[in-house]
């Protein structure tokens, strides 16, 4: 008896280190494998992060990031690069990402790879999951590790979760609602109750009006260009461009400075009266997070106005869903989303697959597409639309995303094709996108 | 864009023999694409001159050409088949530079075949050092700092603009063969030279070294419509200076920003539509300076590749295949992903897991060779693990290796036991060898200053970091001993550590560490390799283990074993001199039997070149370390459903031999052949005393557990004698010994390789012949599939010696009686599958060698000629069938086949070439045609010997070998070459009046002979050699005849079958060979077409 119980007090010692969990084992070995692993099993470790999903499925791992606790909606990204630029996009505002690729932080944190205000930023992803721990980084841009930027913008994190695992299990039943808690001190099973609660207390991403929270409060002039590029490609008449804010990524507003546009960044809640006060050569409508229809609702009739005005419009992501919705189509929630940087999608006119960055829960409906409308891009995975130009207007959008940040370059041309349509409106050519 | 239609035919151009460099990958990417192309309707004639590719089997192809690859017989095979289309861009180097000679002197213009994949100005622009570094300044793109050199004085102007240390690259080699580093002056003269001596066109690239920087490749595939995607990106562990093949190497990219990675993907897919690679998968390597991010395009290759084999098997993305319904004319949307079936092939793979690749080497097999990697690559094999994070991926690959290693195994650090530790540490990690992980890993034992000095590897600070994880864990352990909770446990099986890794650290048995580790039910689970991260459904049973924090509700392990009825088949790992591509050819050949007799294979591997770890190739693949705790995991598994009738490893090679006895001590049911025979015939006692129980003869031998005991069985035995370890493969060890102080010198050396374990001495038997025998058995009847006489004598390695079936000087008697005792041994060992016997026979009298009770080296080859699937017939033995039932006729031969083969010394400066009892040669060629010599001659063309026509040859032979020169030199007169001999053979060949030279011997003062050679009045060379001194005094001749690819020969009977094949050669008008399908023999001797 003595020996087994000096082996416990040594595990005991060990356990208070919150190292490795060891102990003379040959010690305890003989008084039987059952009754250790029972103590064991009451003093194990209280898990400093956890994952709760609506379901009641509870997944424990290492917390990362600041101790907080984020609720929304869980979903996936399969992108291997980019996750400070992930982490930045406001579209992910209620959302909870997963990441696919076991190994995020590698590269750390750095100022220059950021897509929104790198302040505190609230409306932009609510919390990661990830599978390995992060590690310091190595990268000769770093500037920190990926540790430490979490925690300056308050997002935390669960580290050591069966990522693929949860991965199916977003693919077959859906992006379920979530809560993420870290807490360095530990946390009960009654803190784990408690947030399963919250978890489904959170309101479905249907019908949610978010890209208000996330929108500018202030109009704003931009006037930076793409990473590592000083001046705008080629000859470019510069054009005036109005970007209303849902929740941009500063990616698109960097590709439309290349373009040699003059950008003026303005609110989700700007009139459309407003807008074309400004004299825009052509209007950009953003990215951004949520329900669609729900943002329809308040901008809807700004929107019916600035296309009603000719004035050339391009919509990327929420902005094309918008749009689509403006005329007449529909929109719908889908079961796990397109979110990575691998998506192949079909440029209708000319055939070519472009391999794309996406990240969307909601996708325009094919049923009813209206006849003003005509389909150009289409995801080849699902075949779920990507793409449209109207027939009468000079209005066109992309479900996904051109300026990548993070992913690939090949539907960079769009930036072009919006600066051209705004030289053939403004040579007064007849307007077709 | 649907498949082209004004194509009907493809040739396919294979690689040729398995040589360093270019392995057996171009098997898998040959064979991908044949499938390929015939399931779009195509016919597909293919060429190639390895026996051991499951290319070269009949059903692939429609006409399948056992044939060299070189120009002329690619241009006979043409004429032909008048092929529409060449696909050349599956056989490596060697196909693309065969085909490129056949477009640039017109022949495939004149024939009208359309190189389809890559055309001639795409091959040339990207093979060009030059036209590419122009051709990249064109795009934008920066290239290292470079200049060409055609002589060494355009080379000492271009060091004067570049600088040293240089990089030295001759255009249109393998592996970068012929090139290196260049550290000061001596260096730079002696590397520019041979760099232009090693280049097909006598060109050279002398580059700014980039010191420090990191290297990247990408594996792109683009179609004819423009659409370009990224494979996968590769990050080699490496840093630059080691060739990429002997880089440790990890995928995807692992420490590039996404910024960092989009411009490397722009740039890659640039380079293709610059280089004008239409279809196809082409890689692009680049160099990265970690400092500032600047990237430079070090190369590129516009053909499917060592890399793209890897992507493939690291994402499950099929390049080969895509890539050859790409090259007649699909595009990429139109294509369909396998694994997800729903999706299109125009995506990007992403992958939610660690690939690491190491390379095997072989140095122990090349004494005196440096260990040095350098630009030219010297790895003989890989391996890749899959792992969901790095350490675990890193760990496994070397638990993969077969080199006796559960992880980061301790190594000896010189001069880390005191003293100046981090200069230490700089001198073992400086210079990159295939020990740098270990030693990387000592190092960082050695405490904190030891690891300040650990950047002197060159690996990134992340790949350090993650090793000194490694390390600390293991420090803790060794303190604290073995977790006794699951959590705890797991979390070490999370990091990848072994069982056997974990026991060593703990002082522990293995079976220990298992055993609570079940009881705590730390069991991993396995996922599946999809190219989609789990985003979509896979369809195919690719998978790889890992441990995982179960969660109640979520589905971790996705192996979903069937109900089936089903055999595990174990592998053969990576490839290394003495197993190579044959046993992955029986592995695969064993997995086709089984899905054809109706029950689900199940492959066990992780050597990603092959066709055996092509998803496609078993019903179920584990891509894991072949090593007891993995077996015995995925065998758990299995068995939660269907009934697993056992594990096959009679095809693997010794790679699964070695896990017999510990599978059959837990219970796992063995197929075929009871393991215990493996003893009977490896064990020497009882070895012997199966002998004796059937009355047959073995040399004279004895076993010796010590020094002295060696030495009296040596005098009882008599000199020379052959002496080797107990339990060996290639004949490791193994060594010819003439007198005492030569065995002393072995004893002193044996303790290293074989432990305590017992040597075994052999009465050499000199000049005799040397015969394998393979055989089918069931238990009850045997069935002998070949008979092959070897043509070098006794006491070269089976492996390293051409031989030739049927026999050619062996009577009906002798052969007859081979076959019996073959019979007697098989059926005295209970074997049920195959068997292989090594004979020896002198004056008439028949010596056994050896006997494997296991699939031999040679059964590709016998299978190619008897055109019987051999072990197919073997695998339905195993499930149970009976030869009787299988009516198998004795094959009749109307043909002569040699298999002969290659060896990698070109790229071991300074190592003897001289054949022994130790196998060293990497792969091998076959010849076919209906006489031996000119079968040999096409033997020896396929590897690469370039047999003259014409002028000189060197004769110096010791004292019993001369009489039997008369002839050969006599013949070799007669067809016009000039006899040059030393001393005493200059005597003999003129006392029998042969017109002969007189020459130096190099000891004998100058002008000798070295002399002649460099002064190319030498074309052959045949050097027999008789004890330690002469071998030596020969050494200066042989490497220098290496460098003057001068063919050389160093037995007897080898040069009389050379001379053979120069008069076969000669008789048809220099080498105008018949061409003959394997599907025309089959044709001729049974009047069917198919080959079964």
């Amino acid at each position: 008896m003595s020996n087994f119980l000096l082996g416990v007090k040594l595990n005991l010692f060990d356990l208070c280190k919150d190292c490795l969990t060891s102990a003379p084992v040959s010690l305890v070995w003989s008084l039987g494998f059952a009754l250790y692993s029972g103590i064991f099993e009451i003093m194990k470790p209280l898990p400093s992060a956890v994952l709760v999903l609506t379901d009641g499925t509870i997944l424990v791992g290492d917390g990362i990031g600041a101790p907080a606790k984020a609720v929304g909606e869980v979903c996936f990204h399969t992108a291997m690069t980019g996750y400070q630029e992930i982490l930045t996009d406001p579209s992910y505002t209620g959302q909870i990402i997963t990441f696919t690729f076991p190994h995020i932080g590698n590269v750390g944190a750095n100022g220059e790879d950021i897509e929104s205000a790198d302040a505190a930023a609230p409306t932009t992803a609510g919390a990661l999951v990830l599978r390995a721990d992060i590690t310091a980084p190595s990268n000769y841009r770093s500037i920190s590790g990926l540790n430490e930027w979490l925690c300056e913008r308050g997002i935390p994190g669960i580290a050591g979760v069966d990522t693929r695992a949860l991965t199916r299990r977003i693919r077959t039943k859906g992006m379920a609602n979530a809560a993420v808690l870290h807490d360095p001190d530990g946390i009960s099973a009654e803190a784990i109750d408690a947030l399963l609660q919250e978890a489904k207390a959170c309101p479905d991403m249907e019908n949610q009006e978010l890209a208000h929270q996330a929108t500018t409060k202030d109009s704003y002039e931009w006037c930076k260009f793409p990473w590592r590029q000083e001046r705008a490609a080629g000859s470019n008449a510069a054009f005036r461009v109005v970007a209303i804010d849902f929740g941009l990524k500063w990616n698109i507003l960097r590709c439309l400075k290349a373009q040699n546009c003059h950008i003026d960044v303005v609110p989700a809640t700007t009139s459309a009266k407003e807008i074309l006060g400004r004299n825009p050569d052509g209007v950009f409508l953003s990215n951004g997070p949520g329900d669609p229809r729900a943002t329809f609702e308040r901008v809807g009739g700004e929107l019916k106005q600035l296309i009603e005005s000719g004035v050339p419009l391009f919509g990327i992501c929420l902005g094309h869903q918008l749009l689509a919705l403006a005329f007449g189509a529909t929109t719908q929630k889908m079961q796990q989303g397109h979110h990575g940087a691998n998506h192949p999608v079909k440029h209708l006119e000319s055939g070519k697959v472009e391999i794309t960055s996406m990240n969307h829960g909601f996708c325009v409906g094919r049923d009813n597409f209206p006849g003003t409308l005509e389909e150009t891009h289409i995801s080849l995975f699902d075949n779920s639309n990507c793409g449209f130009q109207a027939r009468n207007k000079p209005v066109f959008a992309v479900q996904y995303h051109p300026e990548a940040s993070p992913g690939p370059h090949d539907s960079a041309y769009l930036f072009a094709r919006f600066h051209s349509l705004m030289q053939d409106i403004k040579n007064g050519n007849k307007a077709r996108a | 864009m649907p498949k082209r239609t004004d194509i009907e035919s493809v040739l396919v151009v294979g690689a040729g023999p398995i040589v360093i460099g270019q392995a057996c990958e171009f098997d898998y990417s040959g064979v991908q694409a044949c499938k390929a192309l015939r399931r779009e309707g195509y016919r597909v004639i293919l060429a190639n001159s390895n026996p051991a590719t499951i290319m070269t089997d009949p059903d692939l192809a429609d006409a399948t050409y056992i044939e060299p690859i070189v120009p002329q017989t690619l241009a006979a095979i043409l004429e032909k088949e008048r092929p529409d289309a060449l696909l050349a861009t599956m056989g490596g180097q060697t196909a693309l530079n065969t085909t490129l000679a056949l477009a640039n002197d017109g022949v495939l213009e004149q024939l009208g075949v359309e190189l389809i994949g890559a055309d001639r100005k795409a091959i040339e622009c990207a093979e060009d050092r030059e036209q590419f570094r122009d051709a990249m300044s064109e795009i934008g793109l920066e290239s290292p700092r470079a200049a060409f050199a055609r002589s060494s004085e355009e080379a000492r102007d271009a060091l004067e603009r570049i600088g040293l240390p240089a990089v030295i690259r001759p255009s249109f080699t393998l592996g970068g063969f012929g090139g290196g580093i260049a550290y000061n002056r001596d260096e730079f003269v002696s590397l520019t030279e041979q760099g232009l001596a090693a280049s097909f066109v006598g060109l050279i690239l002398i580059e700014e070294y980039l010191l420090g920087w990191k290297e990247y490749e990408m594996e792109v595939v683009r179609d004819k419509a423009d659409n370009a995607i990224i494979i996968c990106s590769i990050e080699n562990v490496d840093p630059m200076g080691v060739h990429t093949g002997d880089s440790i190497t990890v995928a995807p990219a692992l420490t590039l920003t996404d910024k960092e990675f989009q411009i490397m993907r722009d740039s890659s897919i640039a380079v293709l539509r610059k280089i004008g690679v239409e279809t196809g998968g082409s890689n692009v390597q680049f160099a990265v300076n970690p400092e500032n991010g600047r990237q430079v395009v070090i190369e590129m290759n516009p053909r499917v590749s060592r890399s793209s084999a890897l992507a493939s098997k690291a994402t499950g993305f099929p390049i080969a295949k895509v890539a050859a319904q790409l090259a007649v004319g699909y595009t990429l949307d139109e294509l369909k992903n396998d694994i997800t079936r729903f999706t299109p092939a125009s995506f990007e793979p992403t992958l939610d897991y660690v690939v690491t690749k190491i390379p095997r080497f072989a140095f122990e097999k090349f004494p005196g060779a440096d260990s040095a990697l350098t630009t030219s690559m010297k790895s003989v094999g890989e391996v890749m693990a899959i792992g969901r994070d790095f350490s675990s991926s890193m760990q496994k690959a070397l638990q993969s290796l077969e080199r006796d290693l559960c992880g980061f195994d301790e190594i000896a650090l010189p001069g880390g036991e005191g003293g100046d530790v981090k200069n230490a540490v700089r001198g073992a990690l400086a210079r990159t060898t295939p020990e740098t992980p270990r030693l990387l890993a000592q190092a960082l034992r050695l405490g904190d200053e030891a690891r300040e000095a650990c950047d002197a590897c060159g690996y990134d600070p992340w790949f350090i970091d993650r090793i000194g994880e490694i390390v600390d864990t293991e420090e803790a352990l060794r303190s604290n001993g073995l977790p006794g909770d699951a959590d705890g446990l797991r979390s070490l099986k999370v990091a990848g550590f072994s069982d056997a890794r974990l026991a060593s650290l703990c002082s522990m048995e293995e079976s220990e560490v298992r055993r609570r580790r079940h009881d705590l039910g730390v069991r991993p689970v396995y996922k599946r390799i999809d190219s989609c991260a789990a985003e979509f459904e896979a369809f195919t049973p690719y998978l790889y283990s890992c441990y995982e924090q179960p969660v109640e509700g979520l589905d971790a392990c996705e192996a979903s074993p069937s109900s089936k009825r089903k055999v595990i088949l174990l592998g053969s790992g990576p490839n290394r001199i003495g197993q190579g591509i044959e046993f992955d050819y029986c592995c695969c050949h064993g997995a086709f039997a089984l899905k054809d007799k109706d029950v689900e294979s199940i492959m066990i591997n992780c050597n990603p070149e092959t066709v055996s770890t092509d998803y496609d190739t078993s019903d179920r693949l584990y891509f894991e370390p072949l090593s007891l705790e993995h077996v015995l995991e995925i065998i758990d598994v299995e068995r939660r459903a269907g009934e697993l009738l056992g594990v096959i490893v009679q095809f693997g090679g010794q790679t699964p031999l070695r896990l017999a006895h510990a599978l059959l001590d837990v219970g796992v049911p063995i197929l075929g052949t009871p393991v215990d025979a493996i003893d009977r015939a490896e064990d020497r006692e009882r070895f012997r005393a199966l002998l004796g129980k059937l009355s047959l003869r073995q040399p004279d031998n004895a076993i010796a557990h010590g020094a002295q005991e060696a030495f009296a069985a040596a005098e009882t035995i008599g000199y020379p004698l052959v002496i080797r370890p107990s339990y060996v493969l290639g004949g490791r060890a193994m060594e010819i010994v003439h007198d005492r102080s030569h065995l002393e010198r072995y004893i002193d050396a044996a303790a290293e390789v074989s432990g305590s374990s017992p040597v075994l001495l052999e009465r050499y038997l000199a000049d005799a012949i040397e015969v394998d025998v393979d055989v089918l058995c069931d238990g009850e009847d045997v069935f002998v599939a070949g008979v092959m006489e070897h043509i070098e004598e006794a006491g070269v390695h089976s492996g390293d010696s051409a031989c030739v079936m049927p026999p050619h000087s062996l009577s009906g008697e002798i052969v007859a009686e081979l076959e019996r005792q073959s019979c007697a041994l098989a059926l005295e060992l209970g074997v049920v599958g195959l068997m292989n016997v090594q004979y020896a026979i002198r004056n008439g009298e028949v010596f056994v060698l050896e006997v494997n009770p296991r699939a031999s080296r040679s059964i590709p080859f016998v299978a190619k000629m008897i055109s019987k699937p051999v072990v197919a017939i073997a695998t339905r033995l195993m499930l149970g069938e009976k030869l009787a039932d299988l009516k198998l006729a004795a094959p009749k031969l109307s043909h002569v086949g040699v298999k002969e083969a290659v060896f990698p010394f070109v790229r071991f400066p300074g190592v003897d070439t001289v054949l022994g009892p130790e196998m060293r040669s990497t792969g091998e060629a076959m010849g076919i045609d209906r006489n031996f010599e000119t079968a040999f001659a096409k033997s020896q063309i396929a590897c690469g010997l370039h047999l003259p026509k014409a002028g000189g040859v060197f004769i110096s032979v010791k004292d019993s070998d001369k009489q039997a020169f008369i002839q050969p030199a006599k013949t070799l007169t007669q067809m016009g070459f000039s006899i040059i001999a030393t001393g005493g053979t200059a005597r003999c060949l003129s006392e029998a009046g042969i017109e002969v030279e007189t020459v130096k011997k190099v000891l004998e003062g100058r002008p000798h002979i070295l002399d002649a050679m460099k002064d190319k009045r030498v074309q052959l060379v045949f050097n027999t050699t008789e004890g330690a001194q002469s071998l030596a005094d020969s050494l200066s001749l042989r490497r220098a005849a290496l460098g003057m690819s001068i063919p050389y020969c160093t037995t007897r009977a080898g040069a009389v079958a050379m001379v053979h094949a120069i008069r076969a050669i000669l008789d048809t008008n220099g080498g105008r060979f018949n061409v003959v399908s394997l599907q025309e023999l089959e044709q001729e001797r049974t009047g069917q077409n198919v080959l079964k």
